[in-house]
């Protein structure tokens, strides 16, 4: 002992810290907060963390336009309200908001569909950043491009601002019925399902190329088509071994309800993101709490019904049907 | 028969889980793992585990579910062996600097919560424990300090001037992450104060 801290000796933004903050967050609530008050309200209801927004998600929807990075005033204004991590989100694609985002100090960040997309090809190189990012997915192809391109958690996209828990079952489901899938698959059928994975890199290569490409093309950076490939292979095969994602996966978009996030933790979720469902509902305070012992309780249904009670007002929903923009279909 | 239980709340409790099984695999030592949630879940335990999570979060569940007062009273009469990690070692201090928490407040000592800073200055190295050989392999994430112990609370792990591991009696508390490593000798400090 008595040994000084010699500061080489001590490795920042490794995958095992990266992957290891979103371990923390398990069993958690993270709530969409847009200003100081909000974020201790959601820090004293027991969130594990808060995501710092502008507007929440039902207000994006409201009043369209482009949807960008939250003003960073606002950002620090939150980092220095509340004790708990703080995360913001940046653009599918905008690397430069995801810089200004890691200098600023937020602790993850949501690299999300709720904002409008920067890049018609590319998702963010998130092995490039020292701070951890998380990623939206519907299914598991998405899920595994978003790992592969270095997201340390993985949040099930649902259909953000709808208060329409729907499509987070919808994606959840089809995340876990594809990696039940994958343990009657062999490595053949694996390599081909690999392949298939890839394919969205080696059309945007080809969109920008304007010509089809080979296996040694570069598709995503200097990454060429087959090294993806057998990254991808890497990653169903450690899929398939472990049966669940190897990194952390939330469910978000359109959870309103104690019963809401149990459904999404009953379905296999490792916790759950709020956004407009605490901060539009009639009483927020209540209900964050509720949330939260909801998710910790999932599989015990007294305690659901207990905090249940008299909550007051959900925040209204919407039938899918009726939406013009599907936030879900960006990204792919 | 040894039986363990990790505090099930919040956090990442299926590592700890895993490695205690791993451990007493390793070391062969007869037992089980149980995770809790609730009072009555801690009957017959022998030793408590707190993971890393939010000090915050956990604390907050613990002590309305009485699961805070039932450990506090089951270490007071049995002894039990509690061993915290990041969070954990939060919860089991005494007096608390950087954000409200009011855990197990078993141990004499002062931790300042998120005293290296935000997520970006999260970092791994080794670390010399007292009772190991060889450095440990240790990883802190947003991680307390403990300030100061005093009276029989023990300093048992340091990086430079700072103290990441104390011990009393029976009770444990890390600053980093055994749990993410699967370094098992950690948990045999723990099986043997059991």
């Amino acid at each position: 002992m008595g040994k000084k801290i010699e500061l080489e000796e001590l490795r920042h933004g490794t995958e095992l810290l990266k992957r290891g903050f979103a371990k923390m967050q398990k069993g958690g609530v993270i709530m969409d907060v847009t200003n100081a008050e909000q974020a201790r309200i959601a820090e004293d209801a027991g969130a594990v963390a808060v995501m710092a927004l502008e507007k929440v998600p039902a207000d994006i929807r409201a009043s369209g336009g482009v949807a960008r990075m939250a003003d960073p005033k606002k950002i620090t204004e939150i980092m220095d309200a509340v004790s708990i991590p703080v995360m913001a989100k940046c653009r599918i694609g905008h690397f430069v908001e995801a810089q200004a985002l890691e200098a600023l100090g937020v602790d993850m960040i949501d690299e999300s569909e709720v904002l409008t997309p920067a890049d018609p090809f590319y998702h963010i190189d998130k092995r490039k950043f020292k701070v951890p990012f998380v990623c939206g997915c519907r299914n598991l192809g998405e899920a595994v491009r978003r790992i592969w391109e270095g997201a340390a958690m993985i949040r099930t996209k649902g259909e953000a601002g709808t208060g329409n828990v729907i499509e987070a079952v919808r994606h959840m489901r089809m995340v876990t019925g594809s990696i039940k899938h994958l343990a009657e698959m062999d490595d053949e059928e694996l390599y081909i399902l690999s392949e298939e994975y890839t394919q969205s890199y080696a059309k945007s290569a080809e969109a920008i190329l304007g010509r089809e490409i080979d296996s040694n093309t570069p598709v995503y950076g200097d990454y060429l088509y087959d090294d993806i490939k057998e990254e991808i292979f890497g990653i169903l095969k450690e899929i398939r071994k472990l049966q669940r994602l190897p990194v952390v996966n939330f469910a978000a978009g359109g959870i309103a309800t104690p019963a809401d996030a149990a459904l999404m933790m009953q379905l296999g979720s490792d916790g759950v993101f709020v956004g407009s469902g605490i901060f539009k509902s009639s009483d927020p305070e209540k209900r964050a709490k509720a949330i939260v012992e909801a998710v910790t309780h999932f599989d015990e249904p007294e305690v659901i019904a207990e905090v249940s009670k008299d909550l007051g007002e959900a925040m209204p929903g919407l039938d899918i049907k009726s939406l013009e923009v599907k936030l879900q279909e960006r990204g792919w | 028969m040894v039986k363990i239980g990790v505090i099930a709340i919040q956090g990442d409790v299926s590592e700890h889980v895993q490695s205690i099984s791993r451990a007493m695999d390793i070391l062969g030592i007869e037992g089980s793992v149980i995770t809790v949630k609730k009072v009555k879940d801690v009957e017959n335990l022998n030793g408590v585990l707190i993971p890393g999570g939010e000090s915050t979060t956990i604390t907050r569940i613990m002590n309305k579910s009485g699961l805070t007062e039932k450990i506090r009273k089951m270490y007071a009469e049995e002894s039990i062996a509690i061993m915290g990690t990041c969070a954990g070692c939060v919860i089991l201090a005494k007096e608390v600097e950087g954000g409200e928490v009011r855990g197990l407040e078993l141990m004499n000592m002062k931790v300042m919560r998120n005293a290296f800073g935000r997520q970006k200055e999260s970092f791994e190295t080794f670390v010399d424990v007292k009772g190991l050989e060889e450095p440990y392999p240790a990883v802190f994430i947003r991680a307390p300090i403990i300030e100061k112990v005093w009276d029989d609370c023990e300093v048992v792990a340091k990086l430079g001037d700072k103290i990441v591991g104390a011990r009393q009696d029976t009770l444990l508390a890390l600053s980093f992450h055994p749990e993410l490593t699967g370094d098992h000798r950690i948990y045999k400090l723990f099986f043997d104060m059991l």
